[in-house]
């Protein structure tokens, strides 16, 4: 096998609530992320962009289809530990993402002990090292933390149990521009580092442009077109409703 | 004839354990008939700035300024019971998120009747009227129905909307919008802005637009003050804010991914304590000036 697909969903439909109350999330969505890809989901709210994430992660009430990581078929919500030692997620609002009466060394240990990793000591130090924080903040709680620092936690937690794949789910959203910067060039550099595939939701074309490589455009619950990332750029696109989504982010910039 | 609004020397700090806290510290400003911006980082001071003109900055934080006058008369000087007059039906503001701003057990349409009974003595029949008649203006496709609803049943955008069409019912002034889109999607945001930019300019408002969005701001605004750790480290017109000289904003401008310009690296925004230090540049403009650089874009 060459390039092996880190991640591999074929006709996935999520649904929420039964009978005439039933809400189709996501319908019919298809896709592939190789190793060591990136590859972006981008769509207006409610769009069934992060409803991926949570079906690929079991947090999914009810879905059909087929999801494999790693080789591996999922199955309902059940996952193994193998599966949450090589997929970890980073939610959007690093205000709610992180306990607020736990230190960071906590939050950390804690990650290491439910992956039953020994010399946390050491690992808790490199990790913090790696994503840019310095030693003093070890013993903090999050309300001591700038809004971008905890997104730096919530990056540590997730990578410190070493997993293969990460999903972000608007990991930027919710921070000023400078700092979105910041996490961008953290999250590049980290993925080159340890050979991370990514799989990151944003409704932010042009972050997901500098991160991506492949883009899926959701539209109510559907994949209405998957491109690559030069002919974004050269918005070149068929389906009417991502020409629309580019030409609002074209028209948002007559800066620079 | 004098501006609409000039802030002079505005200064609000709360106090903490280590010392009163400077959140907007000595700036100054004025507003013409022209859409002005304010733009900055989190805890840059812009919502404060924006709070202050309503006099809405709860103790223990502390107001001062040597004059903020809306036309010629001092907002300081005015009794709380003269400053409810001024909320709403001279100054207005829009926050982030509707349904925060809305009252969820009150059908819209009884919300925007009040506000507009509120400072226009009018019946309800008229009041109804003249509700509906707003929503219309704010692009409701079916004004009776949504009357009809709860906050709970709008989407975002729709709840912006009618945020509009409350705050500009009792016909203000001067507009105060916090953020207003910053909560929406792309393709909603620009409905939404085109909606509140249409009725400001039929009504000849100033508008204060706050937001942390270089873009919109630039796209939407005539001038703009760039604000940093309480202080208005620049201010240029808004075409021309991708010339900006302070080295603040251009780190910020440098450090938005751009679609079209593809980088391997995003620029960081290296900070500078002088630029904490440096006295605020004053974002007031001489009568009538304002008029011709407030050219429509």
């Amino acid at each position: 096998m060459s390039a092996q697909n880190e991640i591999r969903l074929e006709h996935l439909d999520v649904w929420f609530g039964s009978g005439h109350a039933r809400v189709d999330a996501v319908k019919d969505a298809s896709f592939t992320v190789p190793r060591g890809d990136s590859f972006g989901l981008v769509g207006e709210s409610g769009s069934g962009k992060s409803t991926i994430l949570r079906a690929i992660t079991g947090l999914a009430p009810s879905w059909s289809g087929n999801i494999a990581v790693q080789g591996k078929p999922l199955r309902g919500k059940a996952r193994t530990k193998e599966f949450y030692a090589a997929v970890q997620m980073v939610f959007q609002d690093p205000y709610a993402s992180l306990h607020p009466r736990q230190t960071i060394d906590h939050v950390l240990s804690e990650a290491l002990h439910l992956h039953s990793f020994d010399r946390p000591d050491e690992r808790i130090v490199q990790i913090l090292d790696d994503v840019g924080l310095a030693q003093s903040f070890r013993f903090r709680y999050p309300h001591q933390l700038s809004g971008g620092q905890r997104q730096r936690v919530a990056i540590a937690r997730a990578l410190i149990i070493e997993p293969s794949i990460l999903l972000l789910d608007e990991p930027t959203s919710a921070l000023d521009v400078s700092v979105q910067a910041e996490i961008l060039n953290l999250l590049t550099d980290l993925r080159a580092q340890r050979g991370l595939t990514f799989l990151m939701v944003s409704h932010d074309l042009a972050v997901v442009g500098h991160m991506c490589s492949r883009i899926a455009v959701m539209n109510l619950g559907a994949i209405v077109e998957m491109l690559n990332v030069a002919d974004m750029r050269a918005l070149k696109a068929d389906h009417p409703y991502t020409r629309q989504l580019l030409d609002a982010s074209v028209q948002r910039r007559r800066v620079g | 004839m004098t501006n609409l609004l000039d802030v002079e020397n505005l200064t609000v700090e709360f106090p903490t354990r280590t010392g009163p806290f400077e959140a907007v510290r000595d700036i100054s400003f004025s507003l013409g008939r022209e859409r002005l911006g304010i733009v900055g980082e989190s805890g840059s001071g812009k919502s404060i700035t924006g709070r202050s003109i309503l006099r809405l900055i709860r103790p223990p934080g502390i107001l001062k300024a040597n004059r903020i006058a809306l036309e010629g008369t001092d907002l300081q000087t005015l009794s709380e019971k003269q400053m409810r007059d001024v909320r709403g039906h001279k100054i207005s503001m829009i926050m982030q998120d509707p349904t925060v701003s809305l009252n969820p057990v009150m059908k819209i349409g009884d919300q925007i009747c009040e506000a507009y009974r509120l400072h226009a003595k009018a019946s309800k029949a008229e009041a109804r009227a003249k509700t509906l008649a707003m929503l219309e203006a704010v692009l409701i496709r079916d004004p009776e129905r949504v009357f009809n609803a709860y906050p709970h049943e709008m989407s975002g955008g729709m709840g912006q909307r009618i945020m509009i069409a409350m705050m500009l019912i009792p016909d203000p002034q001067i507009l105060i919008a916090d953020e207003p889109t910053s909560a929406l999607d792309v393709t909603v945001q620009k409905e939404v802005l085109e909606i509140m930019d249409k009725l400001v300019r039929e009504r000849g408002m100033g508008l204060i637009f706050i937001s942390h969005d270089l873009n919109v701001v630039s796209t939407f605004c005539d001038r703009v003050l760039i604000m940093y750790s309480g202080r208005i480290v620049e201010t240029c017109r808004a075409d021309a804010l991708h010339e900006a000289k302070h080295p603040y904003t251009r780190g910020l401008l440098n450090s938005l991914p751009q679609l079209e310009h593809p980088v391997d690296r995003l620029q960081v925004l290296q900070r500078d304590d002088a630029w904490r230090e440096a006295a605020s540049v004053s974002g007031a403009v001489k009568v009538g000036a304002a008029v011709k650089s407030g050219k429509a874009v």
